[in-house]
């Protein structure tokens, strides 16, 4: 029997043949109302250029982009509006995506090579954020394992593959990372309730932006959170990515909070190279993640911080662009800030480096600090204003 | 003219020599005389022998009257088909018989043979090349490049089935991992779906796709993602096209037995009866009875159902239904509502008159897809008079609702009944028509809205009777279902209640109109005999099924 490549996906949401029946102006998606890159970058000429097409899993153009047609803008920022459904839609779909990709990460072009450096030596400082402002430190990233497909596009068998291979990798972790496993679908009442109490329990998304990419398929099989006995290194299975890693502890001490990172992630890598697994990573893109913007390192480090009178000054949000940071309230990327308490992270994924990334966090949010503290004082920060980064 | 040995003629030639499998397909003709011919051609290919084998009938159509004629026509053939087997030699060897074809999908030539062509496409063992000379023929409009290639008369598109008892002309899907590992984990679930898919079921059905390309996990991807209420027991799945109820019968079988309270699809018929002048005493007591409505939902055959629809095929939904509408007159005419290009004020006075429909939150209709490229192609008409009103595009390519205040629930059916059937005749003269098969009814996208599709109600106060024990049981007894008046997910206020019919599947529109309103006017009677403090009694239970 001949099994052609192109035969239908069973847990795609499109079927691309069916769509090749209609000219593609008739398919064409209705992107007057939308604010998002995907739209921005999307004309008809590009969308019939690239509908035919399929990366070898069977992802389609409409997949990449139904989350962004779906969801015209957001409130607090530009959305990315599209997201990969396994590695080869980077290349397949590189006519969208480069533009996307340049315009989300600060004109990065398609020639460019992303630097990958977790060498925690490498930072400068970092260990003495002042502690009467900064409640806590915290870094995380994304990690795909190659030759699977990512969220949106992967079936229960594959993302089951994957937890077991995550279970596998990190029941070897020793010292402080030895830690546990917990699946989300098996978990008792204890676990759950203890797990929320530690503000490590991530819920089933709730944001349209992910849900209609389809991430959220088949919740909670195959999810799940481990973490060590610590409780200082995290990492999440089959969220919004294959795995994301994170590292975090009360207080302003950054620079152990990077190291532990950079060493856990690199020993979870050796970990699933000794099984035969890597990661998904090339030289232009950095690591591969779900969604554009998390290209590159990944890398949010972030802290939340008080910081009552800088933000109300009028030009906190000049001096965060120049920082290159970016500030949200403390419930994530979707809150706003409350009681003056910030979460203040690196802006940029993609064209810098882990360190450089969280050199930057530790190097503005000290400026912060010390402009918060003249404020309190009634003082000018006028020559405290930083140079574009 | 068109007989048997250039019918095989053009088979030879084409690539039918590249399938693998026992096949019979199905063709129609259309000749410039306006007859109608349907082609059977049964071709077996086996690997140890080198030529076709074909037996070539035809059966001319009684009349042509659009593709459901077509079908009616094909399921004719419920005889096996005998075969004959050629060796390397190409002398005949001997026969072979094949059960007799199961039900072909609907193809036709206009609008649908896109649909058609489809089918032809994702056929894996069909030659390329015949699908690729069919979508020359087909791209081009209609009949003109047709005449040009064959002649004598305009050769559509065919239907490739294979032996098996199923409707699966879809591609094989291809699968990275075996069932076992792919069966979803319902242990935590309680809904209709999850009640019958067992993983021999799930492993029977996990490789196969409709015509379209739609899949078994898609149509449960809903039950997977919304395990259900431990009181309320959702379907859990849905169709994602005609065919799916056929590729997927292991499952959707079962699950309509449950749902519609031991209806078999693979044994009973449905009646269809929209004739409201059988309606009997249809006009209420208003002091009880405060508005009457009936609803239902209709498909537009050819074009896949909203969890699966591309954008393409839903504007085009929206197309043909809008510009039927557009043709209906008197006190039906009316004006068509845009959800992508809605004024402020416009937007207003729909909300206003609760004609509105908001973009689906509830998650059994987000995870099924349903709500994709909202709100592209959604809209609401409704006429001058605002007592018929039609939703495009949003759980079914159609809703139909006719309401009015008051208790005349008589000419309330009657105008549901014009407005539908006047709709089907508009779409008609276009060449579409509505998805129905005797065994279902009206193809809807939720198995629930089988049938009929239809929820006949009344807005009603009974405020004595709804606090008697008996209550339950009374409406239970008369197949009668209450909700709030908010709809399906909201209590009752007060002593006001949604009291409407119960069943979908199984009784005609104008049973269940009738049970409803004997219904209703028994709940009246017994209201009344309360207030004067006289005893009610349970009525015996009705029976279900005629």
């Amino acid at each position: 029997m001949n099994t052609r490549l192109d035969a239908t996906m069973p847990f795609g949401n499109t079927h691309n043949k069916l769509k090749m029946n209609y000219t593609a102006e008739q398919e064409y998606p209705d992107l007057s109302q939308h604010n998002n890159h995907m739209a921005k970058v999307l004309t008809p000429e590009m969308y019939a250029n690239l509908r035919d097409k399929e990366t070898p899993s069977g992802f389609t153009v409409d997949d990449v982009i139904q989350t962004g047609v779906d969801n015209p803008g957001h409130p607090f920022i530009m959305t990315v509006g599209c997201v990969a459904g396994d590695e080869e839609t980077y290349e397949v779909f590189k006519e969208l995506l480069d533009p996307v990709i340049e315009d989300r990460h600060g004109g990065y072009k398609p020639s460019d090579k992303h630097k990958t450096d977790l060498n925690a030596e490498n930072l400068q400082g970092g260990d003495d954020l002042d502690p009467n402002y900064v409640l806590s430190s915290r870094v995380r990233t994304g990690r795909s394992i190659r030759g699977f497909c990512l969220p949106p596009h992967c079936s229960r068998g594959e993302r089951r593959a994957i937890e077991n291979l995550s279970i596998e990798g990190l029941s070897s972790l020793d010292g402080d990372l030895k830690g546990k496993y917990y699946a989300l679908k098996n978990m008792t009442e204890e676990e759950q309730q203890q797990l929320i109490d530690d503000h490590f329990l991530f819920d089933k998304p709730v944001s349209p932006l992910l849900l209609a990419s389809g991430m959220a398929r088949d919740w909670p099989d195959g999810r799940g959170i481990w973490h060590n006995d610590n409780k200082t290194f995290l990492v999440w299975v089959n969220e919004e990515d294959h795995l994301r890693v994170i590292s975090m502890q009360k207080g302003g001490n950054m620079r152990e909070v990077f190291n532990r990172f950079c060493t856990g992630l690199t020993k979870i890598e050796g970990l699933f190279k000794e099984k035969g697994h890597e990661f998904m990573w090339n030289e232009h893109l950095g690591y591969v993640l779900t969604c554009p913007s998390n290209l590159g390192t990944g890398l949010r480090a972030g802290v939340h911080v008080k910081l009552p009178n800088v933000s109300k000054n009028e030009k906190f949000g000049e001096i965060l662009k120049k920082l290159r940071l970016q500030k949200r309230g403390t419930g994530g990327v979707d809150t706003a800030a409350v009681g003056g308490v910030f979460d203040i992270s690196n802006a940029d994924r993609l064209g810098f480096s882990e360190v450089e990334l969280v050199q930057m966090v530790v190097d503005g949010v000290n400026l912060l600090i010390e402009m918060e503290k003249r404020l309190e004082g009634g003082q000018s920060i006028d020559d405290l204003m930083p140079e574009q980064k | 003219m068109l007989n048997k040995s250039y019918l095989k003629e053009v088979f030879q030639s084409s690539m039918l020599k590249d399938v693998m499998q026992p096949n019979i397909m199905f063709v129609q003709c259309h000749l410039l005389s306006g007859e109608v011919f349907i082609l059977y051609c049964v071709t077996i290919i086996s690997k140890n022998y080198s030529n076709i084998i074909e037996t070539l009938n035809f059966k001319r159509a009684t009349h042509y009257n659009g593709p459901y004629t077509v079908l009616q026509s094909v399921r004719q053939f419920q005889q096996p088909i005998q075969a004959q087997k050629a060796g390397l030699d190409g002398k005949q060897v001997g026969k072979e018989t094949l059960p007799p074809p199961f039900t072909v999908s609907i193809l036709s030539d206009g609008p649908r043979s896109q649909r058609s062509l489809s089918s032809l496409r994702s056929l894996s063992d069909c030659g390329n090349n015949m699908a690729s000379s069919f979508s020359r023929i087909l791209s081009s409009k209609r009949n003109v490049g047709i005449l040009s290639l064959v002649g004598a008369g305009s050769l559509t598109v065919g239907l490739l089935l294979n032996r098996e008892q199923h409707v699966s002309a879809g591609a094989p899907v291809r699968r990275v991992y075996p069932a076992s590992a792919e069966y979803p984990d319902l242990r935590k679930h309680n809904n209709c779906m999850a009640s019958h898919l067992t993983p021999a079921v799930y492993a029977k059905l996990c490789d196969k796709a409709t015509p379209n390309g739609y899949t078994l996990d898609q149509a449960i991807q809903t039950g997977v993602d919304n395990p259900g209420h431990p009181f309320i027991k959702t379907v859990g799945m849905v169709a994602g096209d005609e065919e799916s109820y056929e590729v997927f019968a292991d499952i959707f079988d079962p699950v309509i037995v449950e749902r519609h309270n031991g209806y078999d699809p693979r044994t009973m018929k449905h009646p269809t009866d929209l004739d409201a002048s059988k309606i009997r005493s249809g006009q209420f007591d208003e002091k009880y009875v405060l508005s009457s409505r009936v609803r239902t939902g209709r498909s537009i055959r050819g074009l896949s159902l909203p969890p699966a629809c591309t954008r393409a095929e839903r504007r085009e939904v929206e197309r043909v239904v809008v510009n039927a509408l557009g043709g209906l007159q008197g006190d039906l005419s009316g004006k068509y509502y845009s959800l992508t290009d809605m004024s402020e004020k416009d937007q207003q006075q729909l909300i206003d008159d609760h004609f509105l429909f908001d973009k689906p939150v509830s998650p059994l209709l987000t995870c099924a897809g349903m709500a994709r490229d909202w709100p592209d192609a959604r809209g609401i008409w409704h006429n001058n008079e605002k007592t018929f009103l039609v939703w495009i595009n949003e759980e079914d390519h159609t809703r139909v609702i006719s309401m009015e205040k008051g208790g005349n629930m008589k000419r309330v059916f009657e105008r549901f009944c014009r407005g539908l059937q006047e709709v089907e005749r508009l779409i008609q003269e276009k060449g579409w028509e509505f998805m129905w098969n005797e065994n279902l009814g009206y193809i809807l996208t939720c198995p629930s809205n089988l049938g009929t599709g239809l929820r006949a109600g009344v807005h009603i106060n009974l405020p004595r009777l709804s606090k008697d024990a008996r209550f339950a049981k009374i409406l239970d007894n008369l197949r009668l279902q209450k909700r709030g008046t908010g709809g399906v997910d909201t209590a009752a206020v007060g002593s006001t209640f949604d009291i409407s019919n119960l069943d979908r599947l199984g009784q005609s529109e104008v049973h269940l109109v009738q049970t409803l309103i004997d219904g209703v006017n028994f709940l009246i009677e017994c209201e009344k005999r309360l207030e004067k403090g006289q005893d009610i009694k349970i009525p015996a239970p009705i029976s279900q099924f005629k």
